[in-house]
């Protein structure tokens, strides 16, 4: 065995044992690892998520079980004071002594400290570990509770501008102190640092430019910077982070070069001045340079492992300093050289006050080469720009497009096919285009999800799945695939299609139509879709194939972060009596429930027990209650405004209108959730127009409107007949709804389905209302049939015995999951985050 | 929280010491799983009648910590028995435990033997 020794588990440490497993000729090769601190390598990109909610083992960037399974040693809390060059070995703080063939070095950095006077006071903090974050929640707890509001973050740079979202997050209003003249100085231009001031300002966050601190004023504690011209700034902490140290101290004990400025020097093979010594990440000094930020550094981890192994790989010279992240809130970007501006390159600038949108791009004077760039407020042009950028693709004609988009109608927005193989597409992980084309032309791979598992492509920060999204189908395309619409690897047919089969050929259970027209054992997209199928033609409630039911469906409940459940009884139409009121009050009180009013006009109780739905259930149902079948891909509810009983607007009975429709539809199986609305007039309150069906009333009877949704795209639903009377209403319903059941896909709502409709909505028209395919009859016929078989079932499962049993946490014990724990919402509770 | 993710580990048939009466056949749902309580541990077991086998793993699903995997649907990916995760639809191999959506993440798996109509789970202490 070669042995090889990381010293270091930080981001880039971790990176290296990835990169290095996945090489070959690897397993001659024993990986150990030493890490100084307790925890294994975690996301300091994201560090600041530890505020927000996230726990260390969020940020985490492995298992334990990872090293085990990959056979590397990872010995955490050993710290490596020296190495003997000589003897090749290495020894640790618990004075032991390890051989090494190759020895890499990623110990990454720690905080600058400036050295300013009283800097060492209480209250003074760096921003840079969990250890660090966990010691500022402490102190800030402590002040505030003593009357403290103010706090600063000394550095308005990206870490410092991050370090100031923490402690806004932690209630204490912040004070960004940068000595610079402007924010962000090595990305951000004078404008484009004035258009994120203005951002940050506006909450509340007081940014001091061009401020030399003089010293930390207090006793013992911190209660001020004193600034230069005795101007004080009372604060009562303050976090550090002004840049970074390399962590170098290793290096200069074992007589390894060094930067003048700190770093361990390498050439581009990430070698050190010991040629079997390596350097990687934020320690290593490559080009008089310490790159600060983690695609540099990973592409280094994958240098030094092709080196070790024998591979050719190098670094590149000239690394890109390109990125693009949300800063409190604000887009910012910068790409290429942001700030180049000469005699032969001009500067195109987009400002716009109002919007808070900065945009700036460096052109060549002859508008034939972009050089870089900076964005504030809206990154959105960041993909296409340093594609552009880094592959020298031609301008448009007019470059100030690339900014401002073509005002001529043509998209400048850049396609799949514009780009060459060598783009770059997913910085983190260094993947170019031609990398995913080749992984689906050579038959490696035949999905999205392959390609990304295959290539890694997308895995870091994520900004790069549209395009990957784009290429992938482009080059699915290209090879003259006709991506057949298939459910899964199970089943060689689409929704429809096994819609008609199940029909036709009468079957009634998973596992039949499985082993007749499918392969393999189901997966979770094939069995909820028949379970949905079997509910459509057979009205079976999700009582029957209980095990091939959405885990939902199974247990007839939502479940919830926690694992527990919300519980929601139907309120048609949202009209319900006070004594059905009290006792939704009753059981909340009884069970210990946070009850919230839903966007349905409904109640929903959430945090009940898997053990304790069959018991709450009882006393909903008791009192008359039934399922609401909030759980299911089925109709939800069918909303309403109070109607011409009390509203002196309202034109008809819109609430029992609401009522019957609901009462009439209610327990529903479809391709995906349906909802409805009444509104008794034009004003709307019901938001009718915003369902899958709604109706208004109007002058003579009804208009009915279907193919609406609220959702990520909202559609406002199209009108299918005027001045109808009820009868007539439900009657159209009844034959839209059966079609679109019979004919959608899985998991598509009536306006998507709607636009993919041949003919669009003059066809529907013609099969709903003129009969165009002769078959309103039967789609009538099947409909009431499911209406008059209708059984709710809740009231089902409580009344047999051996359905309650699934209503347990543990199968060989009646007590509940002791892991749930929950914490103070306001009045109320919430699951306590881990 | 590391600790509840630490109690549990792969155990390889050759290595068990302890065989856990989990309970009868007839306490788990066809093609579906159950949880059950063995010390301080939550495990979950599927009777995957479709392929005649039984698998246990750990209850715990890793991505966000949550004691949830028994509810899971079962079924196959390319041969492979697997779990969705009810939450996020995760999906794990119910033979080695690793993740089918490309991620780092990992569960530990549990051999289980059925003598006559009793289920038992194998740990090693």
């Amino acid at each position: 065995m070669i042995n090889v020794i990381v010293v270091g588990n930080g981001m880039v440490g971790y990176k290296f044992c990835e990169k290095f497993i996945a090489k070959s000729g690897q397993e001659h090769y024993q990986i150990t690892v030493f890490g100084e601190e307790p925890r294994r390598a975690y996301d300091r990109v994201h560090l600041s998520e530890y505020f927000g909610g996230k726990s260390a083992d969020d940020l985490s960037m492995s298992t334990l079980s990872w090293y085990q399974d990959n056979n590397i040693i990872l010995n955490t809390s050993e710290l490596v004071l020296k190495i003997d060059k000589e003897h090749k070995t290495v020894t640790t703080h618990l004075d032991k002594s390890y051989p090494y063939d190759y020895l890499v070095l990623a110990t990454g950095s720690s905080a600058f400290v400036p050295p300013i006077k009283g800097a060492d006071k209480a209250g003074v903090f760096v921003y840079r570990t969990i250890e660090d974050l966990d010691a500022i929640m402490a102190y800030a707890k402590k002040i505030k509770k003593n009357g403290a509001t103010q706090a600063a973050v000394l550095g308005g740079g990206l870490l410092g501008l991050e370090a100031a979202k923490a402690v806004y997050d932690l209630g204490l209003n912040p004070h960004v102190v940068e000595f610079a003249t402007r924010l962000m100085p090595r990305q951000l231009d004078k404008g484009a640092s004035d258009m994120l001031q203005a951002k940050i300002e506006e909450l509340n966050i007081g940014i001091h430019l061009n401020k030399a601190t003089q010293y930390i004023d207090g006793e013992d504690r911190i209660t001020g910077m004193m600034f230069a011209e005795e101007e004080l700034l009372k604060v009562d902490m303050l976090v550090i982070s002004a840049g970074i140290k390399p962590r170098d101290e290793l290096g200069r004990v074992s007589g390894l070069e060094v930067g003048e400025r700190g770093g361990i020097v390498v050439n581009n093979q990430m070698q050190t001045s010991d040629p079997h010594i390596y350097a990687i990440g934020e320690v290593a000094l490559y080009n008089s340079m310490i790159y600060g930020l983690v695609a540099p550094g990973y592409e280094m981890a994958d240098v030094a492992a092709e080196q070790i192994l024998n591979g050719n790989k190098t670094m590149r010279d000239t690394i890109d300093m390109s990125t693009q992240l949300k800063l409190i809130g604000v887009e910012v970007a910068s790409f290429g050289d942001p700030f180049i501006e000469n005699h032969s390159v001009t500067a195109i600038v987009y400002e716009n006050k109002f919007n808070g949108i900065y945009k700036r791009i460096n052109v060549t004077k002859d508008g034939k080469t972009l050089l870089g760039g900076i964005l504030v407020g809206d990154s959105s042009d960041y993909n296409s720009l340093f594609q552009i950028y880094s592959n020298a693709l031609p301008l448009p004609k007019n470059p100030e497009d690339l900014i401002l988009g073509s005002r001529g109608g043509e998209s400048t927005a850049l396609g799949a096919n514009d780009l060459p193989d060598s783009a770059v597409i997913c910085s983190c992980e260094n993947v170019t285009k031609g990398a995913i084309c080749c992984s689906i032309t050579e038959g490696t791979c035949a999905t999205f999800g392959d390609v990304v598992k295959h290539t890694r492509a997308t895995t870091g920060c994520g900004g790069c799945k549209p395009m990957v999204v784009d290429i992938v189908k482009a080059t699915q395309k290209s090879l003259g695939k006709e991506v057949k619409d298939v459910i899964c690897e199970h089943f060689a047919y689409n929704r429809q299609e096994l819609y008609d089969i199940v029909k036709i050929n009468k079957y009634t259970s998973y596992n039949q139509v499985l082993g007749i027209v499918g392969k393999g054992d189901g997966c979770e997209v094939c069995k909820p879709l028949l379970s949905s199928i079997f509910s459509s033609i057979y009205n079976d409630t999700a009582n029957k194939h209980v095990t091939a039911q959405d885990s939902n469906d199974r247990f007839l409940a939502n479940i919830q972060r926690n694992g527990t459940y919300s519980v929601v009884p139907r309120i048609a139409g949202g009209e319900i009596t006070a004594e059905k009121l009290i006792v939704i009050g009753e059981v909340a009180k009884k069970y210990n429930l946070y009850t919230k009013i839903t966007g349905g006009q409904r109640i929903d109780l959430f945090g009940a027990h898997l053990n304790d739905l069959p018991a709450i259930w009882k006393l909903l149902i008791d009192a008359g209650f039934e399922s609401g079948h909030a759980y299911g891909k089925s109709l939800r509810t069918v909303k309403s405004c109070v109607g011409n009983a009390w509203c002196r607007y309202g034109m008809d009975e819109s609430a029992g209108f609401a009522i019957e429709l609901e009462n009439r539809y209610k327990g529903l199986r479809s391709p995906h959730k349906i909802k409805g609305g009444v509104s008794a007039c034009i004003r709307e309150c019901a938001e009718a127009r915003g369902k899958d069906f709604g109706l208004i009333a109007v002058e003579g009877g009804w208009n009915l409107y279907i193919c609406g949704n609220g959702g990520a795209n909202p559609k406002h639903a199209i009108l299918l007949a005027e001045q109808i009377d009820r009868a007539t209403c439900i009657k159209y319903l009844d034959r839209f709804l059966m079609y679109y059941i019979r004919t959608a896909g899985p998991l598509v709502r009536t306006s998507t389905w709607l636009e993919k409709l041949e003919g669009g909505m003059d066809y529907l028209k013609e099969v709903v209302i003129e009969d165009s395919l002769g078959i309103v009859d039967a789609l009538e016929v099947e409909m009431q049939g499911l209406v008059d078989t209708f059984e709710c079932e809740w009231k089902q499962a409580i009344e047999s015995p051996e359905m309650m049993q699934r209503f347990s946490h543990f199968t060989n014990s009646d007590e509940t999951d002791d892991n749930i724990e929950f914490v103070a919402l306001r009045d109320q509770k919430m699951p306590k985050s881990w | 929280m590391e600790d509840i993710l630490n109690q549990y580990g792969t155990v390889h048939l050759n290595d068990v010491k302890v065989w856990f009466k989990a309970g009868t056949t007839a306490d788990f749902p066809s093609n579906g799983g159950g949880c059950i309580k063995y010390k301080n541990k939550q495990i979950a077991v599927i009777k995957f009648d479709r392929r005649n086998e039984w698998y246990a793993c750990q209850n715990l699903c890793p991505h966000k910590m949550e004691m949830v995997l028994s509810r899971g649907m079962i079924g196959s990916m390319e041969d492979i028995p697997k779990i969705a995760c009810p939450l996020h639809k995760k999906t794990f191999s119910l033979v080695d435990g690793s993740n089918l959506n490309g991620d780092d993440l990992k569960i530990a798996t549990y051999p289980v033997k059925i003598e006559g109509n009793e289920v038992f789970v194998g740990f090693l202490d």
